[in-house]
């Protein structure tokens, strides 16, 4: 599959500025539904383009979201003159295709449409929290990242309170009774991860509800991005959750080429996949050796432990940096890979791959490893669906769904990597889909290292179009990553959304632990492994 | 069992040798910088404007990095039109003071190792607790790397704590987020003196690419007034800079 740089990638659908069809609105997309816009991951569409519908339409059509024709991937405002205007980007699994509609909001409160479609109680809670738009009728208005209110001019910084470090103080959901006690943990943890607070409201060893607060970790990059892209820019993106740097930065260079009409050099989609893919199985496989450590498996614990780092390692030799930092520019990469260097990469990679399958397979074979796996934190289909939860998460129970699958950008447009589902929606499935995963991007990477297309690596990057909206999504290791940008009259960001798939999954976390031990609760949670930084950014 | 065996047969030994001998480190590895300010065309401020956190001033005699604000993304080096600014793949890295950070042609580290009196105290045994201050979890996992096997932190007798009060200091990563200051104080407060305070990664030295947000303190210094006892800068530093850094602490590393 090895292609030469002459051949027009626009062709084959990756560039975004060479297709007459860019941004128009497909006749599908009329259906069932309001009218909204439709286009496809990694494309921008003039904001002429987006229909304003009346709130009423726009809510219809994020409550109708879910019954088959899209999940909710962002919904956020803008300040506008007057008032607000609210977006919502839909992403349809069934056609492909991406949906956005916006609506004038006038009124600093609207209906809540969380108790009809739950899975935008976050980004409700975050209008409430940023712009103080008050959702009616929300069930559970709690702060999500504990931080102050906008500014509606982008510049102005936040007013800031001496109360502000008091997260774990605010709990808002209790359960009371006789026998009813509380357990809290955090925010500063036993292990060496990142602050989050937890609280187990218990009747004896049973968890009833865990109540998680979040937002120790905001760093107001969310806020910061906007008016960009400046130098920090490359910085922020990298650091939004450190572990999923390839993730994240491919998310926003995809946006980016989509705002200034950029063609990526096939060379370059290629090496971008080869770090995308490498990112995942590292952490993959080093949640797999973490989850071998939480029930008390010590050879697969350590075995894990060292490969993970040797599939870090072959990351620092395509970029220098474990963690990919450096690698992905808009218009390309930034690193170029020498034959001698792939052939290296490529005899890691066999030799780590080996000893990985020996590590893991071990797990499935030791039945006091498969007894505490399984039928633990039970997820259902319906309540990953209800939620829309993404990634291992979400494929484990049972939901058929993968960016690089459904809404296909970049390399994986070429070379389809099959997606990895269980059923069983416990902590033994997000095990198992983790290690289909790590055995098909092991064999995804094979190919793309053996039949790398020739040419550059990195074409410069056209300034941004004014006016324009563009939506990007890359499954990351943990699931979907969703960057959305608008473009001001001059070309900069007038708004940046950033939804890290952790922001989705954590209130998943929550609902596996009801009705289990508390002492599964490290197991639960390692084997959900979300972000902390990605969630509160 | 049978099959455990077989698996440890097959994985074989990965400690590495270090401190007996030094690790090879990946060659495109951006570490300990070189500047050659001879080199510097007269006016030319390239690197100066490339850098995303003002790691780099530029005086009459040649450019200045701060290696503290540096995120080793290499920027400069590529502007750089008279190659006077090159990273080498050399891992050591770890200062004692924050001035030993700043540098105008390679890094004088001086002396790593801590007073007789501590060292006495923490040099065969050395507990620390790490606290996360919206490090975004890079700094953290090349932390925990250093327990596995690959490392083996555990034979020099530095170990992770679960809690601050069986800690012998505290290591920080992240820019200390408002949200987490009343944690990292408290922490700080727990772990009983005599103590260490160990700053790793660019954000808790300097606040790294969130240097000036309001949402964060800006580094560990400018939230809770505590003398630091080691620097070590990276965006995140490679586990050997870390590992050469305690282990330079302690008096223990390579000869």
């Amino acid at each position: 599959m090895t292609r030469s740089d002459e051949q027009d990638p626009g062709r084959d659908g990756n560039d975004p500025g060479a297709l007459g069809g860019e941004g128009r609105v497909d006749p599908r997309a009329h259906e069932p539904g309001p009218a909204l816009a439709a286009f496809r991951n990694g494309r921008s569409l003039a904001l002429e383009e987006i229909p304003v519908l009346s709130l009423e339409e726009l809510r219809n059509a994020v409550i109708q979201a879910p019954n088959g024709h899209g999940r909710v991937s962002a919904l956020f405002a803008v300040p506008a003159a007057d008032g607000f205007t609210l977006y919502a980007v839909l992403s349809c699994e069934a056609d492909g295709l991406i949906r956005v509609g916006r609506a004038a909001l006038a009124e600093p409160s609207f209906p809540s449409m969380t108790p009809e479609c739950p899975q935008v109680h976050l980004f409700e809670r975050v209008l409430a929290e940023r712009w103080g738009l008050v959702p009616e009728q929300h069930p559970w208005l709690k702060p999500v990242r504990f931080a102050p209110p906008w500014s509606r001019e982008p510049d102005l910084d936040p007013p800031l309170s001496a109360e502000r470090s008091a997260i774990a103080l605010e709990h808002p959901y209790r359960i009371d009774g006789s026998s009813v006690h509380e357990v809290a943990v955090g925010p500063v943890h036993a292990g060496v991860i990142e602050p989050g607070h937890f609280r187990f409201q218990c009747h004896g060893e049973l968890v009833m509800h865990l109540e998680i607060s979040l937002g120790y970790q905001h760093r107001g990059i969310d806020r910061a991005l906007a008016g960009g892209p400046a130098p920090r820019t490359i910085p922020y993106v990298e650091t939004l959750a450190g572990d999923t740097t390839i993730g994240h930065t491919l998310a926003h260079c995809e946006l980016v080429e989509a705002l200034s009409a950029t063609r990526v050099p096939p060379r370059a989609l290629s090496i971008r996949a080869i770090a995308l893919e490498l990112e995942r199985l590292a952490n993959h496989v080093g949640d797999l050796g973490a989850l071998a450590g939480d029930v008390g498996y010590l050879p697969t614990a350590s075995f894990c432990g060292r490969l993970r780092g040797d599939l870090l390692n072959l990351s620092a030799a395509l970029c220098g940096s474990r963690f990919g930092r450096g690698l992905v520019r808009p218009g390309g990469v930034a690193f170029d890979l020498e034959p001698e260097r792939v052939e290296r990469i490529a005899k890691g990679l066999e030799a780590t791959l080996g000893d990985v399958g020996s590590a893991v397979t071990l797990l499935w074979e030791s039945p006091s490893v498969m007894e505490r796996f399984e039928n633990t934190g039970v997820l259902t289909p319906d309540t990953a669906d209800a939620l829309g939860l993404v990634g291992v998460v979400a494929r484990a129970a049972g939901l058929d769904r993968d960016v690089r699958h459904d809404f296909p950008a970049g390399m994986y447009r070429l070379a389809q990597i099959p997606t990895s589902v269980a059923r069983t929606g416990d902590v033994f499935a997000r095990a198992y889909v983790r290690w289909l995963e790590v055995q098909r991007s092991g064999r995804f990477l094979h190919e793309q290292l053996r039949a790398l297309p020739a040419g550059p690596v990195r074409r410069p990057a056209a300034e941004l179009r004014p006016g324009r909206l563009a939506v990007s999504l890359v499954e990351g290791w943990r699931g979907e990553i969703c960057h959305v940008a608008i473009t001001d009259a001059q070309g900069r960001f007038a708004a940046y959304e950033v939804v890290d798939p952790s922001f989705h999954n954590w209130t998943g976390l929550a609902l596996a632990l009801r009705d289990q031990a508390i002492s599964d609760f490290p197991l639960c949670n390692k084997s959900f492994n979300l972000s902390y930084c990605g969630h509160d950014l | 069992m049978f099959k455990e065996l077989f698996a440890r047969a097959r994985q074989g030994h990965h400690t590495i040798p270090y401190p007996r001998s030094l690790p090879v480190l990946p060659d495109r590895l951006r570490a300990a910088p070189e500047l050659d300010p001879a080199r510097c065309p007269a006016d030319c401020r390239a690197c100066v404007e490339t850098c995303p956190t003002a790691a780099i001033l530029r005086d009459a005699t040649g450019p200045i990095l701060d290696l503290g604000r540096c995120l080793f993304c290499g920027d400069c080096a590529a502007a750089c039109p008279a190659n006077a600014l090159r990273f080498t793949p050399d891992h050591r890295l770890a200062t004692r003071s924050r001035e030993a950070l700043v540098l105008r042609d390679r890094q004088h580290r001086g002396d790593l190792r801590l007073e007789a009196a501590r060292r006495r105290l923490f040099g065969r045994s050395l507990k620390l607790r790490q606290v996360s201050a919206a490090g975004c979890n890079a700094c953290e996992a090349d932390l925990n790397v250093l327990t596995t096997i690959g490392f083996d932190l555990g034979r020099f007798g530095i170990q992770f704590v679960a809690s601050p009060r069986h800690a012998d200091g505290i290591v920080v990563t992240g820019p200390v987020s408002e949200n987490m200051k009343l944690a990292l104080e408290k922490t700080y407060a727990a772990v009983p003196a005599p103590k260490l305070v160990i700053a790793v990664g660019a954000c808790a030295i300097a606040g790294g690419p969130f240097a000036g947000h309001a949402e964060v303190r800006g580094g560990v210094s400018a939230a809770i007034p505590v003398p630091i006892d080691l620097f070590v800068p990276g965006c995140p530093p490679h586990p050997m800079t870390i590992l050469d850094g305690l282990l330079g602490l302690l008096g223990r590393g390579p000869r």
